[in-house]
């Protein structure tokens, strides 16, 4: 009786140090986005020193922080979107429609998934150039679309439609419905689910990304998040660290929301992709 | 009918070509063709301000081999992952084990885990560089000292700032890992485990015996994946160290977009990306080796 009781407090102390562990990092974020630079190097306290409140303000003035964040969110809406429409099309040929060379484009397809952008980053920044492309949003677009992540969302989605009963299809075919038609008004709409998840991992695989806007965009009106946050600096060119920490916590805060409401989704879709 | 039927299907495979013609486009151009001028740019001695100034044969790869920098960058980025694979491995395959069941603390440990896998590597190592900060300041050496540690200045002496970039890599990915091998441990067959018992297994033989060889499949295969991401460290390494003290956390992505983008030796920096193509190639292949001998076993 006495072990087991011993065994219950253990069990619980893991939980309850695990649970500092990993909350603490984002408590001292939050926190020290509320002090003053002169705070953040005095002993930790747990609680903001003088609630300052006006970081949140001057992180906008310093530097186009607004429009930074504008620009994450219309690369990642824009990115996701085209990763989501154009794997599902590719998904549901290489599941569904018969065609000559499909098994072998589909692993062609497959290389993808194992390509390090950190490889091709370098000659894709020559073709950017050459396109008038760079210092542009549109390779940022373009990468989670057609890279890795393109050709993962291809692959999820293959293997949702393949399981799809063929029973749906020759029904709607019956019905007189063309190939698109049946993509279009049955595959789709039965899809959501999956979509959702691949969407999901897309979103965040944008969202986060660093080092494609580090090598692709270079004027500040251009930046993502990711680069905002690493160029918080006053005008002699030293680090504003209570302003990085609050334009940290505001990019950080809309993904925990997001992910606190579908934990359940975005976990089990990015174990999936984990174990790709 | 024949020929209706024929009809069909080749309105079939016009619409299948239809459908992937923009993905593979896209992937033609943005992923197969970088990788092959990769490989030519490697033959070529090429500037990012001047562009190609001719083919130099194995020029590069001469320079490569005789480039301490290079060997340094590689072996800091072996280091790497030497501490952050096994560190991520043991911890989140013992949290899973000890963990288990869908007990109430559970559930909070697997959603609390998983919050830095969403966050940016940028946001978790701009915080972290303040964690680590030395001095009293720093955190985490705030926090040594009531154990009557007095910790390092651990960005900026050599050896502990790579402590502390691992540290801060495997805290970022553990609950990745944690939540997958917690899928496998729901997933051993609980009648072997039962009929272990029953024979008298002790806990140590059950799970040296039992649990880890039926477990090996998921081990290697996270272990690969874990290996292929810390080969590509970036975010964490620029953020937290760039690259010091005096490169000794310098890494391989840092030095190919040190060389391509800072020295502008596009030429160099395709070599040394193709050793990295070359490694994760290497490491994908027995990835996929083993996932084949693993949905072996499945069936």
């Amino acid at each position: 009786m006495k072990t087991k009781a011993l065994k219950k407090t253990i069990y619980y102390i893991v939980v309850a140090l695990i649970v500092v562990v990993f909350i603490y990092p984002f408590w001292w974020m939050v926190t020290n986005s509320l002090n003053s630079i002169n705070e953040i190097f005095d002993k930790p306290s747990l609680l903001p020193k003088s609630w300052m409140w006006k970081n949140y303000i001057e992180i906008f003035l310093v530097q186009p922080f607004a429009r930074h964040y504008l620009n994450t969110i219309l690369v990642a809406l824009l990115g996701t979107a085209g990763n989501v429409l154009i794997s599902a099309l590719s998904g549901y040929a290489f599941a569904r429609l018969r065609f000559p060379g499909r098994s072998a484009l589909f692993i062609l397809l497959l290389t993808a998934l194992m390509m390090p952008i950190e490889v091709t980053i370098v000659p894709m920044y020559f073709m950017m150039n050459k396109i008038g492309a760079n210092d542009s949003l549109v390779p940022l677009i373009l990468i989670p679309i057609f890279c890795s992540q393109g050709a993962f969302s291809a692959f999820m989605l293959r293997q949702h439609f393949i399981t799809v009963p063929k029973e749906l299809e020759e029904a709607a075919r019956l019905d007189g419905l063309k190939p698109a038609g049946i993509f279009f008004r049955i595959m789709l709409p039965i899809s959501v689910p999956v979509l959702s998840s691949a969407a999901i991992l897309a979103f965040l695989s944008v969202w986060n990304m660093y080092l494609e806007p580090l090598v692709f965009v270079s004027s500040l009106d251009k930046f993502t998040l990711p680069l905002s946050l690493s160029n918080f600096n006053d005008t002699y060119g030293l680090p504003q660290w209570n302003l990085q920490l609050a334009a940290t916590t505001l990019s950080v805060i809309p993904v925990m929301i997001f992910y606190l409401i579908f934990q359940n989704k975005i976990s089990d879709a990015m174990v999936s992709s984990g174990m790709k | 009918m024949a020929t209706r039927h024929s009809k069909l299907a080749r309105g079939e495979a016009l619409t299948g070509y239809l459908f992937i013609v923009p993905q593979m486009l896209g992937f033609i151009i943005l992923v197969l063709v970088p990788l092959v001028m990769v490989f030519i740019y490697s033959f070529e001695s090429r500037n990012l301000l001047f562009g190609n100034m001719g083919f130099t044969g194995l020029d590069n790869y001469k320079t490569l081999v005789e480039d301490d920098l290079f060997f340094l960058t590689l072996k800091n980025t072996i280091i790497f992952s030497l501490g952050v694979v096994p560190l991520n491995l043991v911890l989140s395959l013992a949290l899973a084990l000890y963990l288990g069941a869908a007990s109430a603390g559970t559930k909070v440990v697997r959603s609390v885990i998983f919050l830095p896998v969403i966050t940016s590597g940028v946001a978790w190592a701009i915080v972290f560089k303040y964690l680590f900060q030395g001095g009293d300041a720093g955190p985490i050496n705030y926090i040594l000292s009531f154990i009557g540690i007095e910790g390092p200045n651990w960005l900026h002496e050599k050896g502990w700032a790579m402590v502390a970039v691992v540290i801060s890599r495997v805290l970022k990915n553990l609950g990745m890992n944690v939540l997958i091998f917690m899928g496998a441990v729901m997933n051993l067959p609980q009648d072997v485990l039962e009929a272990g018992r029953i024979d008298g297994a002790t806990k140590p033989v059950l799970f040296w015996k039992i649990k880890l060889p039926l477990l090996m499949p998921s081990i290697l295969m996270v272990m690969i994946v874990t290996v292929i991401g810390s080969m590509r460290v970036f975010d964490t390494i620029k953020l937290m160290t760039d690259g010091g003290p005096e490169g000794s956390t310098m890494v391989l992505v840092y030095y190919i977009y040190h060389q391509a983008f800072k020295t502008f030796n596009i030429g160099y920096a395709s070599a040394v990306a193709v050793v990295l193509f070359l490694i994760v190639l290497l490491l994908t292949v027995i990835q996929w080796s083993l996932r084949r001998r693993a949905s072996f076993y499945e069936d």
